[in-house]
């Protein structure tokens, strides 16, 4: 296959409609997903339907402007209807149920009743993103498709909305109650919203199908919100997930020879599977991977603490006492997990060897002097507070050494008044400054 | 003896030195009901703040307290009565009105930073279209100082402790320079340096003549804290100073059993009203 001039042409147009419509629906789509009203994108779709006929019946033609208004008009009246049901003692969720599948039935029945409306099904799920290069008409004085300047006005609109309402949407959205006390009415923003996220799902539909924006209405905002921290970050990372559907998915499309709008669909899902598993806060690899860390300071503290130990059965620090290879492994949990932590303590200059032996160095020996010093107050602490006895003591002990910092341990020292000996009448080493002086 | 009346006023008009040029009274809930779903969950509280004060209100899980502060601010709708701010409705007082909700309200995942939120204290005086100014910023940075968190205005919310989460809404009270704050647990599941700092703040505000309305839920620390206290289970048992109705008879009227009636009656009202 050989690429032309009007192959890429029409790349290039496909790829634009479908950026410029997927960041309109990408930035509304956060502040659904903010307000957890994400699925209102898709009632929102199903009930504009009515608005659509409406305009039809009023203006006799099919023209996006009178369309655009007739979907922002049932878009608020779909929240206000919604509000209305929920009030008299309905939950909010099956209110918005009601009010989305009546207005879509409703609408079903005027489109069918008015017979030179010609509904195509699948014109309605994929749109007519494949047919976008077809035609071009003069727009600022370049031939482009008519898609590109209907999407491109839509996506100037949805920004002035933005940066117009910036304050207004994210007080609204964060804490409606404080906006409503300070007169800024959360329900009028919520409904100037609902009639946007309309305006803008009717013009979309024409151009991408409902598939399509049903999912930039909700996948790139989930997406944006796993890899950000801050409102304006999250809409750029939001419309990059809309840009990067639509190149990918054309791409793809074009390779596998299927549905263009559907394509970039399963393109924005497949990067939200990489946030998912990528994301620094919440992410499945960030996840593992501190487990991983915790895992492998756990052990190699068992093995300090276990030389520590060895070294006071044999005298002190000056006996130089250490344990073998195959006994540390052991008190770390053996396996993969045991080489690991010795390796890592190792590099950290924590343990060093003699022979076969591993022993302390001064850094270590301070590190595990402070376990020991938290396992054994621990212990002592169990016993007078919660009276349990001698044979229990051990293994509770054994897992919260790890977490007892210096600060709880100074909580325990005085809670305990100081103590010198643990229930087993080992000693409890005292802290570093008093050994050092 | 005060026990008997709902109302105690809290001082006599003569007594009252003048608490502003406009202002006969700092609050004026007058005969307020709500009702959710026509049942009704307060009955006819009146409560009448003539001065400025620290003001809590108790009563029991489900008394309707977070109710009232939302009854009174215009988010519950009314079904009978009315309130006013000195000497005005809402809609011209609501400059002078600070408001903190309960910290489970929001969500602690918004992308936003700590300064960001506070900063969304100045929004109500700014009214619509209006942006922040440099100088609001620094007012805002100003109020996180005032609670100890300046250092950490450019945290993502959600990675404060629920004490520090409670300083920030406190910081955004203080933003809003209102001389009535409604406050909603406050002090709910916090740290002992923030309830010290918190209750350092409320003394300044005081200080400052203003009235602090405090929804609190540690009995024991009821009279440490506030000069005035509202007793409240759907329908007020007690208001005044705290030290003539914080009283053991009170408490247990507002914390007894004798207010099954009330719940029956409501039931009743909302199986007429609803469902026949």
């Amino acid at each position: 296959m050989s690429l032309t001039t009007s192959d890429f042409l029409a790349a290039w147009w496909t790829i634009a409609v479908g950026t410029l419509s997927n960041a309109s629906c990408a930035i509304l789509g956060c502040y659904l997903l903010l307000r957890r009203m994400s699925l209102l994108g898709d009632a929102i779709s199903h009930a504009i339907l009515p608005g659509i006929a409406i305009a039809f019946l009023l203006t006799g033609k099919i023209a996006s402007f009178p369309i655009f208004l007739g979907a922002m008009g049932i878009g608020v009246l779909t929240a206000f209807l919604t509000q209305l049901i929920h009030r008299g003692g309905v939950t909010e969720d099956a209110s918005l149920g009601v009010v989305f599948t009546s207005l879509f039935a409703i609408g079903v029945i005027m489109v069918s009743a008015i017979h030179s409306v010609d509904l195509d099904p699948g014109c309605v799920l994929y749109g007519l993103i494949d047919a976008v290069p077809l035609t071009t008409q003069p727009f600022l004085g370049f031939e482009v498709p008519p898609a590109v300047g209907t999407m491109g006005s839509v996506l100037i609109v949805v920004l002035l909305f933005v940066n117009i309402f910036w304050k207004e949407l994210k007080l609204v959205s964060f804490d409606p109650d404080l906006a409503t006390s300070m007169g800024i009415s959360a329900t009028l923003v919520h409904y100037l919203l609902m009639a946007m996220v309309a305006g803008v799902t009717v013009t979309s539909f024409e151009a991408v199908g409902a598939i399509l924006v049903v999912a930039m209405l909700i996948v790139p905002a989930a997406t944006a919100h796993l890899l950000t921290d801050r409102l304006w970050s999250m809409m750029l990372v939001a419309v990059g997930v809309g840009f990067l559907s639509s190149l990918f998915g054309y791409i793809g499309a074009l390779l596998l020879d299927t549905s263009v709008a559907g394509m970039m669909s399963v393109v924005a899902g497949l990067l939200f599977l990489l946030a998912v598993f990528f994301s620094p806060r919440y992410g499945v690899v960030s996840k593992v991977w501190h487990n991983l860390a915790l895992t492998l300071r756990i052990s190699g503290e068992d093995i300090i603490a276990t030389i520590y130990r060895a070294e006071e059965r044999a005298g002190g620090k000056t006996s130089g006492a250490g344990i073998g290879l195959g006994e540390s492994l052991r008190a770390a949990g053996g396996g993969i997990v045991g080489w690991l932590a010795v390796a890592g303590f190792w590099w950290q200059g924590l343990l060093d060897c003699r022979g076969s032996l591993l022993i302390l160095t001064p850094d270590g020996r301070r590190r595990a002097r402070s376990l020991v010093r938290s396992h054994r107050l621990w212990e002592l602490f169990l016993e007078e507070n919660v009276e349990l006895p001698l044979d229990h003591l051990h293994d509770p002990a054994e897992r919260v050494e790890h977490f007892i910092d210096r600060h709880l341990q100074e909580e325990l020292n005085d809670v305990l008044e100081s103590p010198r000996k643990d229930p087993h009448g080992r000693p409890i080493p005292p802290l570093d400054s008093m050994d050092e002086a | 003896m005060p026990t008997e009346t709902p109302t105690v006023p809290v001082s006599s008009p003569e007594e009252s030195p003048t608490t502003g040029t406009d202002s006969p009274h700092v609050l004026d809930v007058h005969d307020v009901t709500v009702a959710y779903h026509r049942r009704p969950v307060l009955w006819d509280i009146d409560v009448t703040i003539d001065q400025p004060a620290l003001v809590g209100i108790v009563g029991p899980n489900g008394a309707g307290k977070s109710t009232l502060i939302k009854a009174i601010l215009g988010l519950v709708r009314l079904a009978s009565g009315s309130v006013s701010f000195f000497g005005q409705p809402y809609s011209s007082a609501r400059s002078r009105i600070g408001y903190v909700p309960q910290r489970g309200s929001v969500d602690w995942d918004f992308p936003v930073s700590v300064l960001d939120v506070v900063l969304m204290g100045v929004f109500g005086k700014l009214g619509w279209f209006r942006r922040p100014k440099a100088a609001d910023r620094e007012w805002a940075m100003e109020c996180l100082r005032q609670v100890g968190l300046a250092d950490m205005h450019t945290r993502q919310i959600g990675q404060l402790s629920g004490g520090q989460q409670q300083r920030v809404f406190l910081a955004r009270a203080l933003a809003q320079r209102a001389s009535l704050y409604f406050m909603d647990e406050p002090m709910a599941g916090v740290d002992a340096a923030t309830e010290r700092v918190i209750f350092e703040q409320l003394g300044q505000l005081r200080q400052q003549n203003k009235t602090v309305i405090v929804v609190h839920h540690d009995l024991r620390t009821v009279p440490h804290y506030f000069e005035e206290v509202i007793l409240l289970n759907m329908r007020l048992v007690a208001y005044g100073r705290t030290e003539e109705v914080f009283t053991p008879e009170n408490l247990r009227k507002t914390y007894g059993g004798q207010l099954g009636i009330l719940t029956d009656v409501a039931t009743s009202m909302a199986s007429k009203g609803i469902r026949p």
